[in-house]
């Protein structure tokens, strides 16, 4: 599904450059749910958002589902993310002045979906996160885990292959974590891909593998015992 | 192509965001509103001076004579120089195809009476030709003729004031005007666009007047047009060519002024119209310049709503949108504000220009108003500076990168 071999990212800083990502190779099966750990700098967001083709490794190959992933132009990264790829962000990242039902349907809005139809689709996405009857809210008339919910709905409703998530309960409570959490694990129960980014070591065993960063190598890479989210709700 | 989906996320956008919208709206509005007045103006203006002028034929010559002030060929200072037919004649045979129409003139001052109506009028004494020259009008009836010319008849074209004061309620028109004491048939009744002195004048055959008064050949005034296919150039060459052939003809020294006085309202046009022309730029200047300045307030408040939508655009092309999409929004948002508030500000200037045309009149502006021609051109010119103005922003919205959109602080 997700293949990586020898990535190297490194940023400009004054005169010197900062290594970042130095030879990752990573190989991720379709319905794995993986945790990528480390301490801020290790580089875990930067190979998340290279996976997300937010931005591009220097050097190294990126293979997504057969599809090399190289020489992108913006254009053709829009394409990709928009097909392939859904997103959940720490902060949600809801558009503020869209209800939430426009907000699932913004994805089917740039694969040039018609209205009606997207708008159909978008219910169902939130149907399914059991906000339907919250669709012509505005995110801030939501919870933290509501709008969390609506993110989800919104990177499900476009069907990607690979799910990214960026510290997905990073801005939530114990509590509504756990309830995210076990959303998250349903997902993958029901077969999506999930990657995702975090540093709290009990969001990482709710996943199936840890794969843990230091420095811009891999420094361990285990399978799991997954702890199931939906004891502690 | 019309995107339904993209014109509603414009308008979603636009309505979100109402203050700054309006904001930017407004710059525009009011620099439109600016241009359209000051246009209104200068087109006031310019009726102002073409009105000026139409009542006469503008490429229109009159020779006068006086006394001579200077001696000249063995003939002394002080004669009076008197113009009689063979003068016209001359003139005719002379300049032949360069003189469009000529008419000498008579005036006179004469009371007029009709029953128990009386008055004292101008009575001036014409060619047929003077029609042209005039820009008379006729109401009903028609004007001198050839005819009587050569039968020297007792005729009169009288304007139609002339018929309102002495006739009354009545048609004039086939009755007798009685004219210090000869009676005249009146054969036609004119209008004249110069106004009511024009209209308080009465024509009648040259040929008569001179039987008449005096049973002389002598004519007061000569009045000419030359040929409309000349240049300003060639119009004043021709009427220095005429004063000089004049003055030769009745021994007039060359810097004689008094004797021979040969007036060109061509000069008098050429100068108007230049002063017009000079006038209406001065003011596009000024119009286009507030326009520029408008523009520039809506680029810079569109770049700021790009910066302030920076995370919502990082979003957008996280979610896939590609950077045409954003491009195009940002582009026809700021298209579509600035011709709704340039519409606006068109609109109302056209009402202020509407409001005040009646106390403009004393300022010599006599009805300010924009062309159809205008309009169009205002709505094409305010679409491409709307675009102009759209063009930096969305370039710069563009090359927004989503992960510096999307960083959590």
């Amino acid at each position: 599904m997700l293949n990586i071999h020898q990535l190297h990212k490194s940023y400009p800083i004054g005169d010197s450059s900062l290594h970042v990502l130095k030879g990752i190779d990573l190989n991720v099966e379709e319905g794995e749910m993986v945790a990528i750990m480390g301490s801020s700098g290790s580089g875990k967001s930067t190979l998340l958002n290279i996976i997300g083709m937010l931005d591009e490794a220097d050097s190294g190959e990126y293979i997504l589902d057969n599809l090399p992933i190289k020489d992108l132009t913006e254009k053709k990264a829009a394409v990709y993310r928009n097909k392939f790829l859904g997103f959940i962000f720490q902060s949600f990242n809801l558009i503020n002045y869209k209800n939430a039902l426009e907000n699932v349907a913004l994805p089917l809005y740039y694969q040039g979906i018609k209205r009606k139809e997207r708008l159909e689709m978008a219910m169902f996405h939130l149907g399914k996160v059991g906000l339907a009857n919250w669709a012509k809210h505005l995110p801030k008339e939501l919870s933290g885990g509501q709008k969390q919910r609506v993110a989800i709905a919104r990177a499900l409703a476009a069907n990607p292959k690979l799910l990214l998530a960026d510290e997905p309960t990073g801005a939530l409570d114990t509590k509504t974590s756990h309830d995210i959490m076990a959303f998250i694990q349903q997902l993958n129960d029901e077969g999506k891909t999930i990657l995702m980014v975090t540093h709290e070591e009990d969001i990482a065993n709710m996943c199936k593998r840890i794969v843990r960063l230091k420095d811009g190598v891999i420094m361990e890479d285990v399978n799991v015992e997954q702890v199931r989210a939906a004891q502690y709700v | 192509m019309f995107d339904i989906d993209l014109w509603r996320e414009i308008f979603q956008s636009i309505n979100m965001n109402r203050t700054r919208s309006l904001l930017s709206g407004f710059t525009v509005a009011f620099a439109i509103l600016l241009f359209t007045i000051l246009f209104g103006i200068a087109n006031g203006l310019q009726n102002t001076f073409a009105e000026a002028f139409i009542d006469d034929a503008n490429n229109s010559i009159s020779i006068n004579s006086g006394r001579t002030t200077k001696a000249n060929k063995g003939l002394q200072a002080g004669r009076q120089i008197q113009f009689k037919n063979e003068d016209l004649d001359y003139i005719k045979e002379d300049f032949g195809d360069k003189v469009e129409f000529i008419t000498a003139k008579i005036y006179k001052n004469i009371q007029a009476s009709f029953r128990g109506e009386q008055n004292i009028y101008d009575v001036i004494a014409v060619h047929p030709d003077h029609q042209y020259l005039e820009k008379t009008q006729i109401k009903e009836g028609r004007y001198i003729n050839q005819n009587d010319l050569n039968n020297k008849t007792k005729t009169v074209v009288i304007g139609k004031l002339v018929e309102e004061d002495l006739y009354l309620k009545t048609r004039a028109l086939g009755k007798y005007l009685n004219l210090g004491g000869i009676q005249f048939k009146v054969i036609g009744v004119f209008t004249d666009d110069g106004g009511d002195n024009e209209e308080r004048k009465i024509y009648i055959p040259i040929s008569t007047a001179q039987y008449l008064y005096g049973n002389n050949d002598y004519i007061d005034q000569i009045s000419l047009t030359y040929n409309p296919q000349m240049d300003y150039d060639q119009a004043l060459a021709f009427s220095t060519l005429l004063t000089k052939k004049m003055k030769n003809r009745f021994s007039v020294a060359r810097s004689d002024q008094r004797a021979i006085r040969v007036r060109n309202m061509a000069e008098g046009t050429k100068a108007v119209s230049q002063m017009t022309v000079g006038l209406t730029f001065i003011i596009l200047i000024i119009g286009f310049g507030t326009l520029i300045a408008g523009i520039v307030g809506v680029s810079n408040i569109m770049i700021f709503i790009v910066k302030e939508r920076t995370k919502e655009i990082g979003i957008r092309k996280a979610l896939g949108a590609s950077p045409k999409s954003i491009v195009s929004i940002i582009l026809l948002e700021s298209i579509l504000i600035t011709a709704i508030a340039g519409y606006i500000g068109l609109l109302l200037g056209v009402g202020v220009l509407e409001i005040v045309k009646p106390y403009l009149v004393d300022y010599f502006i006599k009805d300010p108003g924009v062309s159809n021609s205008l309009v169009i051109g205002a709505t094409l010119t305010l679409i491409i500076a709307g675009a102009i103005a759209g063009y930096l922003p969305a370039k710069k919205a563009s090359q927004i990168k989503p992960i510096i959109a999307l960083r959590n602080d």
